[in-house]
């Protein structure tokens, strides 16, 4: 036994293929207890398939893992006991209401009646939910239903908590109402495995990420070492006007290093994480005459991270992002 | 996609800093309870059954409009043809009508299920530590009470039309009861076909197929006497001629034990096959 702090996951080779597809194709991992994992990676790249075999709903075709300690063969009752799991579809029962669901999870992780609904309405109050307890579910819109989604993850706290994808689809306050929830929830203690499509998201909510692709982990690391590795954030540059978009990039080209022409044909950026040297930048560009619309520090996209670690661009494996996970139910 | 990944400051307005302190009280302390148990987890898993009905009692019309229509067919379009009078054939088709209606609802058990596997709601049961079987077992108890339902309303029709069961309601609710146990024990046949076809729709024609000749070539409606050697034969040994004898026998105080005891060794053995099938690919699906 080693004196590092324990492994809330420590998983070594995990395969498995559907037919042809090798959805995931030897992925290691190593989650730290108490910390928040980001699992990044595009459509199709796998990260669904590795939670559910983390979540004991898959069974791995080679390698093995353990969650908490516990095998997730051979120990799958036990790992049940301690994890949760928010599906990328949403994992509520839609033809219940929002107080039914959580009074039957309540019931089923062997809450007494009266307990089980205490409970739910301290969750739905906390989520602010309660105004919508009682209606079904199938009429709430995406971000409630996330949030009951994590609420309902909740109901006995958990170890482990898996968040598939929590916040695709969802506008921007809903998001950060997600985000929050996440950030409670790590600071009580839980251990979070997210997967996630944004790394932005990645960026603020996880201590550690792997970046995965078609099956396997492309990077690690902190997030800072990753975007590192990627060349740091971009300055955006959104012209008045498409004509001076040559002459802009040439001014970046030189203040900055390099320049990026974005698909947007007014657009341009560059790499650059220094705000001062941006500002620096982008009043040179004013002081050259370039009409410039807007302009933004941001970090890099996963588009970007793509291309720094893989020579191509996510969009180009991209499959049918909705179709997989139902086919994948009727079969 | 825009590639301008700037993110807003996450800004924490009066109203949300209450909020944020009830969420950090409801995340705080929840002492796992211990493990439901085998009852328990299936009992919930029949409210959530009894829950869907509730809000879309609609479902209901399925289990009572089809065996109003059809005692009143049989016995009024048939009654007078098969039998001599009306009370006589009711009092024959009615036990019978009962099998047939509540066997039919069974078909629905597993388009449910398949249903259900097309949501995301599955694989949180699924991860859940429960015993495994539950919502499966659950479901069909909730679907019971559907079946209880129907098995009532043909009942009390069939009073108000000149049934009138020997036996009195002693006899009426012991047929009833054996004919839901048979229904319990054919349903795991259903959620079989449920986890192993793809669309409900499948599950649908698959169930009637099957269920259909089951039901025509049984003595629910007519004394198999008149039928040609052969297909009395198998009207004889079909389960649900023997489960229509022993509920007509149950309701009209002249049953035989035998055939009792061979619907319960049917539901019996239907249940000791197919439920750890449904549940082993419940598991995997
Ligand atoms: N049950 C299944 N049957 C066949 N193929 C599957 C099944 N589940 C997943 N796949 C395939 O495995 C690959 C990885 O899928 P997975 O759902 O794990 O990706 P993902 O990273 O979660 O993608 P997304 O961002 O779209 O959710 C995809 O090519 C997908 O089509
Ligand atoms: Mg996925």
């Amino acid at each position: 036994m080693t004196t590092q702090p324990p492994l809330a996951i420590e998983a070594t080779g995990l395969v498995k293929s559907f037919g042809e597809t090798r959805a995931v194709d030897g992925v290691d991992l190593a989650v730290r207890s108490g910390t928040v994992y980001g699992v990044l990676g595009p459509n199709g790249a796998g990260k669904t398939t590795t939670i559910r075999m983390l979540a004991t709903l898959l069974r791995p075709d080679e390698g093995s893992a353990r969650v908490l300690g516990h095998d997730i063969v051979r120990d799958a009752e036990t790992v049940r006991e301690l994890v949760s799991l928010t599906g990328q579809l949403a994992s509520v029962d839609e033809d219940l209401s929002g107080h039914e669901n959580l009074v039957l999870l309540g019931l089923l992780l062997g809450l007494r009646r009266a307990a089980a609904k205490t409970r739910a309405g301290e969750l739905l109050a906390a989520f602010g939910l309660s105004e919508a307890a009682g209606k079904l579910v199938k009429h709430y819109s995406g971000g409630m239903r996330r949030r009951l989604d994590i609420a309902a993850s909740i109901v006995v706290t958990p170890q482990l908590m898996f968040l598939d994808e929590p916040t695709t689809g969802l506008d921007p306050r809903s998001r950060n109402q997600v985000w929050d929830i996440i950030r409670t929830l790590v600071a009580e203690g839980t251990t979070i495995l997210l997967c996630t499509q944004y790394l932005d998201e990645a960026d603020q909510l996880a201590d550690r990420i792997a970046v995965i692709d078609r099956g396997t982990v492309i990077a690690e690391g902190t997030p800072a070492q990753l975007k590192a590795s990627v060349g740091s954030g971009a300055l955006h540059v959104r012209l008045l006007d498409p004509e001076q978009r040559p002459a802009a990039a040439q001014l970046l080209e030189r203040d900055l290093g390099s320049v990026h022409l974005e698909p947007d044909p007014a657009g341009v950026s560059a790499p650059c994480s220094d705000a001062d040297r941006a500002a620096e930048a982008v009043a040179e560009l004013s002081r050259a005459g370039v009409r410039i619309g807007g302009f933004s520090l941001g970090q890099p996209s996963l588009d970007e991270v793509f291309l720094a670690l893989t020579g191509r661009t996510a969009e180009e494996q991209t499959e049918d992002p909705a179709g997989d996970l139902h086919e994948e139910q009727a079969a | 996609m825009s590639t301008q990944t700037t993110h807003p400051q996450t800004t924490t307005p009066p109203a949300a800093a209450e909020e944020a302190a009830a969420l950090r009280k409801a995340l705080a302390s929840t002492p796992r309870p211990p493990r439901a148990t085998p009852r328990q987890a299936a009992m919930a898993f029949g409210w959530r059954g009894m829950l869907k009905v509730k809000h879309v009692p609609e479902q209901l019309l399925d289990v009572t409009i089809t065996p109003v229509m059809f005692v009143l067919m049989f016995t009024y379009l048939f009654g007078g043809a098969i039998a001599d009078s009306t009370g006589e054939y009711l009092n024959y088709i009615l036990p019978g009508v009962l099998v047939m209606s509540i066997l039919f609802t069974t078909v629905y058990s597993g388009i449910a299920l398949n249903t259900d596997l097309t949501k995301g709601v599955v694989d949180r049961f699924r991860s859940l530590p429960i015993w495994r079987p539950a919502p499966l077992v659950g479901a069909l108890l909730g679907d019971t009470v559907r079946y209880l339902i129907a098995g009532t309303v043909i009942v009390v029709l069939g009073v108000a039309l000149g049934f009138r069961p020997d036996a009195g309601i002693g006899g009426v609710l012991a047929a009833m009861a054996l004919v839901l146990v048979f229904a319990f024990g054919l349903s795991w046949v259903f959620t079989t076909l449920g986890l192993l076809l793809r669309s409900p729709s499948a599950v649908m024609n698959a169930g009637f197929m099957g269920i259909f000749p089951l039901t025509f070539l049984s003595n629910v409606f007519v004394e198999p006497e008149t039928l040609p050697a052969g297909l009395k034969a198998f009207v004889d040994v079909n389960p649900i001629s023997i489960l229509s004898t022993a509920s007509r026998g149950l309701m009209h105080g002249n049953a035989d034990t035998s055939d009792i005891l061979i619907v319960l060794a049917t539901a019996a053995a239907l249940t000791a096959i197919f439920a750890p099938l449904t549940t082993r690919l419940y598991r995997r699906a």
